[in-house]
């Protein structure tokens, strides 16, 4: 008898998602399917609402990376202004940024993932968290855990709040950075760099042990797509779009997110509110794409720093040159915490950050604007049509976890079909499917769930639809 | 000018004729809640947080235009009173949209701070989210419906200290709504001086300056106090 298993809640990721695992009759493993079933409806109750809220507004889409809508938003509504923000208000937002990518990454690292492979992909559920890994390890946690405020505390330095600072505005930022800001974040950053050093160190020493994982997460060829920027240096505020495939070759570069639609397309299941971003020209389900750290360190020349350009060149011996397993994201994700401390050095040395000029005002010159910048996740497209007195018309959001959404699937489905055999299932086979889907960081709602146990649900349920058995873990 | 005398919870007041119990609790420092009260214009009554308890009168009057009598004896925080204050903020509350986390006041708002006054965790009622819109035709200024408590203190404002009267109380009960001119767009009504008053006088974030993001309202309270003392004592200064 056909055979479905899910995992509901998926756990250790943001937000509320379940995956499905249908078995054949011979209790193989025939497809996975990750589902999203949460609906927010942004898109549709942003209409009507003054441009200049947005935000502020989507902002709370997200309670890990308010600062990514902060800043898609607030360039869509450069561009509805038709101004070119000071100087000083794009180095602002750029350092802002860093300080999300940052402390995004090493909560993902740190917090959510690291007890997988620290504590053992079979280990105790009840252990395998956050606070197993501070009773195992608590230097490690610690260390962990002051990276992250780090980040948080860069964010707050600028916006006065950590999470949901509306500070980004259309026409640059609310306030400038203080002297005394800018002192912290210098005394802080060795420590900080440190930190992810000593992870860098953990991780590579092991991947040795990890190389079935390597194998079967999500390994696959794909088209990555992101943000770079002059001479193909790694980006995350401006640049261009490219797209490169799973041999490092070029597919597209410098397009501009002005044209987005012409693309990349959008197709939507029935069994997900999550929708199915694809590259246009190669069609649907074709066009698979990632985006994120992976695909940040896979399209990029170059960090142009230089401590992140070294462990760029090992990550790519290591990789064998286009990194095409899933499982390397989070490697990604710590080059990318080394390049983004470094890039804050830069910024925080240039003496024009503490310049007070950082709000341009202008009235609605334009009637539609896009507004692109790389989130923790990914590609993060904010479009918006307003009427002439500035009103929303109309909101489209293409957000990260979304253009992975593809990608994930076939990760799941991938780790299903290996790890999954036979008619007894563990827990520990269920954790690396579900570990598939925290490869990618997958940022589903406005609210952490970092902290605290989620129960784990599982139930076979026959091809009638009635269920068969039913496992909890608490 | 004769003197009143009174009790306002238990202690002896002596006010002139003719001042509200509102006006007598202030000169006797006994704090009573507001909302649609703003010094330097009439008093209307609409908000229903003033409302005190007189004895011998069996109903609840709202202090705020309610003149004091010879040997009055008035309560102004009984549970009871706590009770209904608390079921009015609600009640506003569950009228409107009032989404405190992207208002432009959110911080520097007199409805949140009545909220925190009566003690408002949560509302008991069920929120109507009406389907209200957002006017920002002016060049300088918005009206968002969805904040707006109908205190009408940018009506009074605008007519009796600006002198313009843009502002104005549309319909019937649910349906009721400030209006701008003869229901038109604020952007077209000749008479706005565009002064800003109705954006200092409101206590939400309804009326608001363009361009504001959440929490940037800043309001001038004082100049409309300073407008009123300048045309009514003579006094130039601030």
């Amino acid at each position: 008898m056909t055979k479905k298993i899910v995992i509901d809640p998926v756990t250790r990721i943001e937000g509320h998602a379940k995956i499905s695992i249908y078995l054949n009759d011979a209790g193989e493993v025939d497809d996975a399917r990750f589902h999203v079933v949460e609906y927010r409806g942004f898109e549709k109750f942003c209409e009507g609402r003054p441009f200049t809220e947005m935000a502020g507004i989507t902002a709370r889409i997200c309670g890990i990376c308010p600062v990514s809508h902060l800043l898609a938003s607030a360039k869509t509504g450069d561009k509805i202004l038709a101004v070119k923000i000071p100087a000083t208000a794009e180095k602002l937002r750029r350092l802002m940024n860093l300080g999300q990518i940052t402390q995004s990454h090493a909560l993902s690292f740190f917090h959510l993932s690291s007890p997988d492979w620290l504590l053992g992909w079979d280990s105790d559920p009840a252990q395998r968290n956050l606070f197993g890994l501070i009773a195992a390890d608590p230097d490690l946690a610690r260390a962990g855990i002051r990276l992250r405020q780090f980040g948080q505390t860069v964010i707050e330095l600028l916006g006065a709040k950590k999470i949901h600072a509306a500070w980004a505005v259309p026409g640059g930022v609310r306030s400038p950075l203080s002297a005394g800001g800018v002192a912290w974040i210098r005394e802080r950053l060795p420590e900080s760099r440190a930190t992810v050093k000593m992870a860098l160190d953990l991780f590579k020493n092991l991947m040795g042990s990890l190389t079935t994982e390597i194998e079967q997460f999500g390994q696959f060829p794909s088209l990555f797509m992101g943000l770079v920027g002059k001479n193909g240096l790694w980006e995350h505020y401006g640049g261009h779009i490219r797209f490169t495939d799973s041999e490092g070759n070029i597919v597209a570069d410098g397009l501009s997110e002005d044209y987005y639609q012409d693309y990349l397309g959008e197709a939507v299941e029935k069994w997900s509110y999550l929708k199915f971003p694809y590259y246009k020209p190669l069609g649907y389900p074709d066009g698979i794409y990632r985006v994120g750290p992976l695909a940040r360190v896979n399209i990029c020349s170059s960090f142009g720093t230089s401590e992140a350009n070294k462990e760029l060149q090992e990550f790519r011996e290591r990789a064998g040159g286009v990194a095409t397993s899933s499982f390397f994201y989070h490697y990604a994700r710590l080059l990318e915490i080394l390049a983004a401390l470094e890039r804050i050095e830069q910024l925080i040395d240039d003496p024009d950050i503490t310049s007070q000029r950082v709000r341009g005002n202008a009235g609605i010159n334009q009637l539609e604007g896009i507004g692109v910048s790389e989130a923790p996740r990914g590609t993060l497209f904010h479009h918006y049509q307003v009427d002439e007195n500035g009103l929303i018309q109309k909101v489209n959001l293409i957000i990260a976890t979304g253009q992975n959404n593809l990608a994930m699937n076939k990760t799941v489905a991938q780790i299903a079909k290996h790890y999954i055999q036979g008619t007894e299932i563990t827990e520990g086979m269920l954790n690396r499917v579900e570990a598939g889907i925290r490869a990618f960081d997958p940022c589903l709602s406005c609210s952490t769930h970092a902290a605290g146990q989620m129960p784990l649900h599982v139930q076979l349920v026959g091809a009638d639809g009635s269920v068969l058995n039913e496992v909890y873990w608490n | 000018m004769s003197v009143r005398t009174l009790t306002i919870n238990n202690i002896p007041v002596a006010v002139e004729e003719g001042k509200t119990i509102l006006e007598a609790a202030k000169e006797a420092d006994i704090h009573i809640p507001t909302l649609c009260h703003l010094d330097g214009v009439s008093d209307v009554g609409a908000c229903r947080l003033c409302l005190v308890e007189v004895e011998n009168i069996n109903k609840l009057l709202p202090a705020c235009v309610t003149q004091v009598t010879e040997e009055m004896v008035v309560h102004t925080n009984t549970p009871k009173l706590q009770e209904y204050r608390r079921m009015a903020v609600e009640l506003i509350f569950a009228e409107g949209n009032h989404v405190c986390a992207i208002c432009v006041a959110n911080g520097n708002c007199e409805l949140q701070d009545a909220a925190i006054q009566v003690g408002m965790d949560h509302t008991r009622f069920p929120y109507r989210f009406p389907e209200r819109g957002v006017d920002v035709s002016h060049p300088q200024f918005g009206i968002d419906h969805n904040r707006c408590i109908l205190c009408t203190r940018c009506v009074r404002v605008c007519d009796e200290i600006e002198g313009a009267h843009v502002w104005d109380v549309a319909q019937r009960g649910e349906n009721c709504y400030i209006a701008s001119g003869l229901s038109q767009p604020w952007g077209e009504v000749d008479a706005c001086t565009s002064c800003g008053k109705c954006v200092d006088a409101c206590p939400t974030g309804a009326i608001f300056r363009q361009g504001t993001t959440s929490a940037e309202k800043e309001r001038d309270r004082a100049k409309l106090e300073f407008v009123v003392n300048a045309r009514s004592k003579q006094e130039w200064t601030r």
